[in-house]
């Protein structure tokens, strides 16, 4: 009893108690591992092939000529034989074919093939490419023999790194866990320890406010880390996900997430202390994740959003998260070179803090 | 039964919630090593008095100490050696009984061993299991686990055995006298007459915010007779809870 009481023990019991409570609730669970791997394990297996497009070949068609032997070996089309002309019909009115193409032996002589495509309004954006793909291919085949008179063309590749899908969808869905785990897991913690009196029994215990907060912070941050790393370790090993600088771009990748946690935990903060009642905290919650999760280019980049909608994205911290974690992660950036979200990610959080100390309850 | 210390003092305890006065001017003294039983209707205050002496509530004016330390400046001492039992606290959701008392050995920086601590209680077979798994009975005496975790001097039960069957009730009875006869001062609040008498070596009866009288029950009782109080009905050597018992088993049960 003489010995001075431990403040860091009692945080210590604290963040232990929590971690091992945490692991134990379903949900915490599902939100920071399952779902995220869940759309990892989608777009992983759906992404990296490119684009595809399906070119249907006529019915009556030569197939023994150097056209169609030129557009099998073009990786991009995809060639649709053996489909009657009613079939084409109809695939092209839904725009699941980009054309149609019909090469005929021309009975005149030269040239020594005729090639009709019939291209559909369906699908215009895919026709374009296959167009520029067919001129491209018969300008080789027709100048074969002949040289040039004006100007040679030489075509050479850059060995680059090759972006694949993972590697745009795996921050974001890592930007999504930490926010869901953030937001949701302290908001229903902390509400809930409240409305039980779990913390009113604290507070009769020397335990300290401010080791509550931090006992509880440390185990949801070492929690949702974890997640983070089990992620980026199933995306790097399974789907290949881009690790430029492997260890180092890892634990840069985790000092971003700690920052973007710390940022939605301050949300969770807020959304404990406004709810009423524990049905209450998924509407309010869903309010301040869902628009992050569509908006801030978890899915799609957000230079494919409408003008209009630019700017709401870019006001979200979720945006700039992700966009730090894919710099850090693929062009193997800085931390230093990421300091303007970083930056932003800050605001946010001083912001959302200064509301939460407002709002947040005790009792 | 001679006169001890006080070990808390309390004089002329006032607290007002808005234009609500819940506690208005109590005062009493409880004795080291007695089990005190503040006595009284429910919303007559006792939980009140009871949180501002855990320090767990303000007090709008009075004075309080608790083994010599006041609870304006010594809050913190004052929590490290008393055991708090409130009225249907939770605990910390998803963990077993032993990762709950790891928890508050660790919340008073005190080492002990869960299973010695359930021992007490006598819920070493529930070692395992969550708190919101256990019956009323066993919830109460896993709540009063946690109180003995500081080996407090002092232990404060509020409503202990409300909502429990009889067994369960002179159960708790028997762990709150084992509780006292180690040395441990106890405070608890009730509306059970028949707990008071039985289980308290002196009570205050709390009414709308103020104490009418303390005393020990036998004289409380004495009194009474003396002034000339009779009951209506001839008293009966048993009552029926004599015979429930009885007739059920005061043996401790899977259950209670």
């Amino acid at each position: 009893m003489n010995k001075p009481y431990s403040n860091i023990n009692a945080t210590l019991a604290l963040a232990k108690a929590s971690f091992r409570s945490i692991m134990r609730s379903p949900s915490a669970v599902v939100f920071t591992l399952a779902f995220p791997l869940i759309f990892i394990l989608v777009f992983g297996f759906l992404g990296g092939s490119g684009i595809k497009v399906d070119l249907a070949v006529s019915p009556g068609s030569d197939l023994q000529n150097p056209v169609i032997k030129a557009l099998e070996g073009v990786s991009m089309v995809h060639l649709v034989k053996d489909k009657d002309a009613l079939d084409i019909k109809n695939a092209l009115e839904k725009g699941n074919y980009a054309a149609v193409i019909d090469v005929q032996k021309n009975a005149s002589g030269t040239p020594a093939y005729l090639v009709n495509v019939q291209y559909t309004s369906a699908s215009m954006d895919k026709g374009n490419i296959l167009k520029s793909v067919l001129n491209n291919l018969l300008y080789s085949l027709n100048s074969k023999d002949v040289t040039p008179t004006i100007a040679a063309l030489r075509e050479s590749t850059v060995k680059g790194r090759t972006y694949r899908t993972i590697d745009f969808i795996l921050p974001g869905q890592l930007g999504f866990s930490l926010l869901s785990t953030g937001v949701f897991g302290t908001a229903f913690v902390f509400f809930s320890l409240r409305q039980n009196l779990v913390i009113k029994r604290f507070f009769a215990t020397p335990v300290k406010k401010s080791s509550i907060v931090f006992g509880e912070g440390i185990a949801r941050i070492g929690f949702a880390l974890l997640g983070a790393i089990f992620i980026i370790v199933i995306g790097h090993f399974f789907f290949k996900f881009t690790l430029i600088h492997g260890l180092i771009t890892v634990l840069n990748m985790l000092v971003l997430a700690f920052i973007g946690l710390i940022v939605f935990m301050g949300f969770g903060f807020v959304v404990s202390g406004m709810a009423k009642s524990e049905s209450t905290i998924p509407p309010i919650s869903n309010i301040i994740t869902l628009p992050q999760f569509l908006l801030s280019g978890t899915f799609f980049s957000i230079d494919a959003f409408p003008s209009w909608l630019q700017p709401i994205s870019r006001a979200l911290p979720l945006t700039y998260l992700n966009d730090a974690m894919r710099k850090v992660a693929f062009e193997g950036a800085e931390l230093w070179d990421v300091k303007f979200q970083i930056m932003i990610l800050i605001i946010w959080g001083i912001g959302i803090y200064a509301v939460a100390v407002k709002v947040f309850k005790w009792e | 039964m001679e006169r001890k210390e006080a070990i808390i003092s309390v004089k002329n305890l006032v607290k007002k919630y808005d234009d609500f006065t819940a506690v208005n001017g109590i005062t009493f003294d409880v004795y080291e090593n007695e089990i005190f039983g503040l006595l009284g209707p429910n919303g007559a205050g006792k939980t009140t008095t009871l949180e501002i002496i855990e320090t767990l509530r303000e007090k709008t004016s009075g004075e309080i100490t608790v083994n010599g330390f006041s609870v304006d400046s010594d809050a913190n001492k004052i929590k490290r050696i008393i055991g708090v039992q409130l009225q249907a606290a939770g605990y910390y959701p998803n963990l077993n009984l032993v990762e709950l008392l790891e928890l508050f050995s660790g919340l008073y920086d005190v080492k002990i061993s869960p299973m010695e601590m359930l021992g007490k209680v006598n819920l070493q077979d529930k070692a395992k299991a969550k708190f919101k798994a256990l019956s009323g009975g066993q919830k109460q005496r896993f709540s009063i686990a946690t109180t003995l975790i500081n080996s407090p001097k002092i232990i404060f039960l509020d409503e202990p055995t409300t909502g429990l069957d009889p067994q369960a009730r002179r159960n708790l009875w028997d762990l709150i006298t084992e509780i006292r006869d180690a040395g441990t001062t106890v405070v608890l609040t009730t509306h059970y007459m028949d707990e008071a008498e039985q289980l308290c070596d002196r009570v205050a009866f709390v009414e709308r915010g103020e104490i009418i009288v303390i005393d020990t029950p036998d004289a409380l009782i004495d009194n009474l007779v003396n002034s000339g109080f009779e009951r209506k009905k001839e008293v009966k050597k048993a009552n029926l809870e004599d015979v429930f018992i009885h007739m059920t088993g005061k043996e401790w049960r899977a259950d209670n």
